[in-house]
């Protein structure tokens, strides 16, 4: 690794890279001669607010809910029971390779319906962690596959019962693999959400849709959903960034 | 301790590892285990360390059969103290940390009774100074003195080595080697796998001689290094002592 620049040069860096990439921005509004509107819009904020606030809140939800699915498939995806090994398989498998869009449609028309789930949030929250937790599963199947049969050996060989051993050994080092990808994730996540608007969830991408057609004014509605959905994905990337630094070993 | 082995036979798929291999031996108290690689001795090691379990055959420790369920041979791992090649610390764990797990977490101890008990571990075997390094931070020498003492504080009636110092250069073997040979002067059991001949010369009470998958000869070790009886042993000991 190179050495750490000092604070005043990597200060001056950001903004360098900041300024270009606004530069770039000015230029191709400018040249495309769009004519702001920021007051038409600002009129709708209460709406741009309790959207981001679903959002956050049925993001919120999913994390937790795909994360807990995705260690249950891993560890599935481990147990010496062959069924519950091609469920887990065929799960993943499937889910991964159809698109969310079609997911939703279906748990929303078919399986809400046979299983009398009335309120939308929760079929959206549902569809959104059965959707993430198969990537989660992979994730953390990857980072438990990542522990080596030595350690295990060690673990068998000092007597930890398989739950010590994957409290103690294989999960603490499985953490640091696991970490990284699963930031990518949850923002993946966090952004996929904005699918549920398709289900008539009222979250931030419907509302900001709704305040495009009431203004006719796109770019004035949109810019505002990026920066808000930046705002819950970069404090996830730049906290996993530090959980890494402080799970650093050698191996 | 009195160790009998009875018809051991184990392969992996088509490989007859093991094959047959019967045995019985009194008051044993350093019992080395040397011959070719792929002759068995790891996974002869690796049965009485309870980590496999042979297909046929059984073993018996002080007259106590080991037994063949996973749950009973957890029980038993939990009283023997296994020292690998490749020493198989917990890279996210320090020394003293290391040691403390199995003290904790299998044994029972109380915090501080662990933490108690693998600090004059470490400082016996002068490891104190490493306690706050993880593996990572170690020599090869001092992480597998670290295994050892985690080995070890465990009180385990039986201390098992496989190849413990294949990995080192000789100066760090020198270091495991009086480690060890400390252990056995304390009255400590243990069977050891390793190519270090002049160190099974002077530290084991018998030595068995593998060669696939059989134990072609059992002797104490002024007889195995004299006069060897079978060819292969011959051969393996002429080979391996010429230079």
């Amino acid at each position: 690794m190179p050495p750490e620049p000092s604070l005043l040069r990597r200060a001056a860096s950001l903004l360098l890279a900041l300024a270009f990439i606004t530069g770039v921005f000015i230029f191709a509004f400018s040249t495309i001669g769009y004519r702001w509107n920021w007051p038409g819009v600002w009129a709708y904020r209460g709406l741009f607010v309790r959207g981001w606030l679903v959002t956050v809140v049925l993001s919120g939800i999913s994390l937790v809910t795909s994360t807990i699915i995705g260690i249950l498939l891993a560890l599935l995806r481990r147990t010496p029971f062959l069924p519950l090994r091609y469920l887990s398989r065929i799960y993943v498998e499937t889910i991964r390779g159809t698109p969310l869009l079609v997911q939703l449609l279906i748990f929303f028309y078919v399986v809400a319906t046979a299983f009398g789930i009335e309120n939308r949030y929760v079929v959206g929250v549902l569809t959104l962690s059965v959707f993430s937790g198969a990537y989660i599963s992979e994730v953390i199947r990857a980072g438990i596959e990542s522990v080596g049969k030595s350690q295990l050996d060690s673990a068998r060989a000092i007597g930890l019962t398989t739950v010590q051993t994957y409290r103690y050994v294989i999960f603490p080092q499985a953490i640091r693999q696991i970490l990284p990808p699963l930031a990518g994730q949850f923002a993946s996540l966090i952004k996929d959400s904005s699918l549920l608007s398709i289900i008539g969830i009222n979250e931030f991408a419907l509302n900001a849709q709704n305040v495009s057609s009431y203004t006719y004014s796109n770019f004035e509605s949109y810019l505002p959903l990026a920066l808000g959905y930046l705002l819950l994905t970069l404090p996830i990337s730049l906290w996993t960034q530090s959980l890494e630094r402080r799970n650093r070993f050698e191996t | 301790m009195r160790l009998e082995l009875a018809n051991i036979t184990k392969s992996f798929g088509a490989h007859r590892v093991l094959d047959d291999i019967s045995l019985c031996l009194d008051s044993l108290h350093a019992f080395v285990l040397i011959g070719p690689s792929g002759g068995g001795k790891s996974t002869l090691l690796r049965i009485l360390a309870g980590l496999e379990c042979p297909d046929s055959g059984s073993v018996a420790i002080d007259g106590a059969a080991l037994p063949r369920d996973e749950e009973s041979l957890r029980q038993y791992r939990r009283g023997i103290g296994t020292v690998f090649q490749a020493y198989n610390l917990f890279p996210h764990l320090d020394a003293l940390a290391n040691i403390m797990l199995p003290l904790e977490k299998v044994h029972g101890l109380p915090r501080p009774e662990a933490r108690a008990r693998a600090l004059e571990t470490l400082q016996r075997f002068q490891l104190e100074p490493h306690a706050h390094k993880k593996p990572g931070q170690l020599s090869g020498g001092q992480k597998q003195r670290v295994a050892i003492a985690r080995a070890v504080a465990i009180k385990p009636r039986l201390l098992l080595f496989d190849e413990p110092t294949s990995a080192l250069d000789p100066e760090m073997t020198a270091e495991v080697l009086e480690m060890i040979e400390e252990l056995k002067r304390e009255g400590r059991d243990l069977i050891l796998v390793t190519h270090e001949m002049a160190f099974a010369r002077v530290a084991a009470d018998q030595v068995a001689f593998l060669a696939e998958g059989k134990i072609l000869e059992c002797a104490p070790p002024e007889e195995i290094f004299t006069t060897p009886h079978s060819d292969p042993c011959r051969r393996f000991l002429g080979k391996i002592l010429r230079y």
